[in-house]
């Protein structure tokens, strides 16, 4: 195991890092913006480095001074924890070159899932199921036969596209040609190329992920699934392990798994990772992508397998075996985490940064928060606007949701704007207790058109 | 007549120098908070007249960001 790992992040996943950190006995080196010389992640290590101004690609995305406050420290290994550089081969390239493991996967298997194009041809080579479509760019003649062959709805994206920009749904044929023209008007004046690609609309849809964690010796397992339909702007917001939908359907819970732990070989993965899926409700599972990092909804996974993810990655990356077998693995009880964002849900979500003078965090049976922030201490809005995680753990699903909503109404933050008199609401909805909903649900509970 | 961010955030782009005409609803300037881009956008017809912030500098709920005349 390593003597000293440097934690490349911020906030609530930073704090998380140097807990298991020293509860295995290695020392932590965090790191910091000016903005956060007094955040919660710097005390809890036991060194710190300031690496630059508050603006993320002057600190936390700074790779030179990351490194040398690697090198400077002594640490042997960088935990990038999410987001920032933790999909970034070419700073596990650097690492590497420095001779500090990144803890993570390798820069070939995060390039080849970074492209979208190279992820897609890499599942369906390894039979995992994609989205039916072109796969690549088409001219408008080739669009109109593909689409006759897998049906309408279809969907017609710019290539170079993004974010939901340069997407048109085409119900019929008759539509087709000026959707197809739209498209590549659209994509020629915000992305400098007209190429455009065309696949399977998938209706009322949702979003599950499986756990993955392989070791250098591509001995895998999977840790089952997550549900996370529950999105606001293409991020999630509520999210729950294991799925009840897909529970209820062996054939698609076996297949989800599958697709999973194929892919994970196919491109020779290692260490902590997440296969991210489309599926329809007719129970039909597509690939969208793989995320090649720890993700913040894993403590869902770690509540239903008793797991430590963290403690894994930390293990894999120092080169011990995985000793975790798939015949072992049993999902136990049921667990939902909620966000907690400084946002104001009514404004259609908008981040409301401020100051935070009472924060009291829920405790209970089953409850867990990890947190990023503390009181007292101002909320910048130079980063993310997700203060903590709630994670509640139950016998079942019920009891978990019983424990959620218990856990949400002791659970104090004042006086800045949060959202959690909304997820209040979210889990007191009976669309929710059923699990009745998609990936458009939430945003459809905040407008009051449910 | 002033206009005002409606978020605390730092000015990312300006959009419109003193002079421009606008209509309701143009974009003024677009302010970023916590990994999110928000327009401000003007609330009625007329003439930019001043802008008050620069590209990258910190805002406050409520700071008048420019000042403008109603046609």
């Amino acid at each position: 195991m390593f003597q000293k790992v440097l934690i490349a992040n911020r906030g609530e996943i930073a704090c998380r890092i140097a807990t298991v950190l020293r509860a295995r006995g290695v020392r932590s080196v965090a790191v910091y913006s000016e903005a956060d010389a007094a955040a919660p992640h710097v005390r809890l290590a036991d060194e710190a480095v300031c690496v630059g101004p508050a603006p993320v690609p002057q600190s936390y995305l700074n790779q030179d001074a990351i490194l040398a406050a690697a090198q400077a420290t002594g640490a042997e290994a960088i935990h990038p924890g999410y987001g920032l550089l933790s999909e970034n081969a070419g700073f596990a390239r650097r690492c590497a070159a420095a001779g500090i493991v990144f803890i993570g996967p390798s820069p070939e298997a995060i390039d080849a899932m970074g492209d979208k194009a190279v992820a897609r041809a890499t599942a369906a080579a390894a039979g995992v199921p994609v989205v039916p479509g072109s796969g690549g760019a088409i001219s408008d003649d080739e669009a109109a036969a593909l689409a006759e062959g897998i049906g309408y709805p279809v969907l017609v994206k710019a290539a170079a596209g993004g974010g939901g920009i340069g997407m048109q749904v085409v119900t019929k044929p008759e539509k087709l040609a000026r959707s197809l023209q739209t498209c590549r008007d659209r994509g020629a004046s915000s992305f400098g190329s007209d190429a455009v690609y065309l696949e399977r609309y998938i209706e009322s849809p949702r979003h599950i992920e499986v756990q993955i964690l392989f070791d250098h010796h591509g001995h895998g397992v999977h840790l089952f699934e997550r549900e996370c339909t529950l999105q606001r702007r293409h991020q999630k917001v509520v999210e729950e392990a294991p799925s009840a939908f897909v529970q209820a359907r062996p054939d698609l819970r076996d297949g989800l798994y599958a697709s999973a732990l194929a892919l994970g070989r196919a491109i020779g993965y290692r260490g902590a990772g997440t296969v991210e899926f489309i599926v329809d409700p007719e129970g039909r599972h597509y690939f969208i992508e793989v995320n090649t990092r720890l993700q913040v909804e894993h403590p869902v996974t770690e509540a239903i397998t008793g797991v430590d993810l963290i403690g894994w990655q930390l293990d894999i990356a120092a080169g011990a075996p995985l000793t975790l077998t798939q015949d072992a693995l049993a999902i136990q009880g049921a667990a939902i985490e909620c966000r907690v964002y400084a946002e104001d849900p009514a404004k259609s979500f908008l981040p409301r940064p401020g100051t935070i003078e009472r924060f009291d965090a829920p405790t209970g049976p089953g409850v867990r928060v990890d947190a990023g922030v503390e009181a007292p201490c101002e909320v910048t809005p130079y980063y993310d606007p997700m203060l903590a995680k709630l994670v509640v753990a139950g016998a079942d699903r019920p009891e978990a949701i019983a424990r959620t909503r218990a856990a949400l109404g002791a659970f104090v933050v004042e006086p800045l704007t949060t959202n959690l008199a909304f997820l209040a609401t979210v889990m007191e909805h009976d669309d929710f207790q059923a699990g009745r909903y998609d990936t458009g649900w939430l945003e459809r509970l905040a407008k009051g058109r449910l | 007549m002033e206009i005002k961010a409606h978020i605390t955030g730092t000015v990312w782009k300006i959009e419109v120098g003193p002079g421009d005409e606008v209509e309701e609803g143009d974009v003024v300037m677009i302010l970023e908070s916590m990994k999110m881009e928000m327009p401000v956008e003007a609330e009625f017809e007329g003439t930019i007249t001043e802008i008050l912030v620069k590209e990258g500098e910190p805002v406050k709920e409520g700071q008048p960001v420019a000042l403008m005349d109603e046609a």
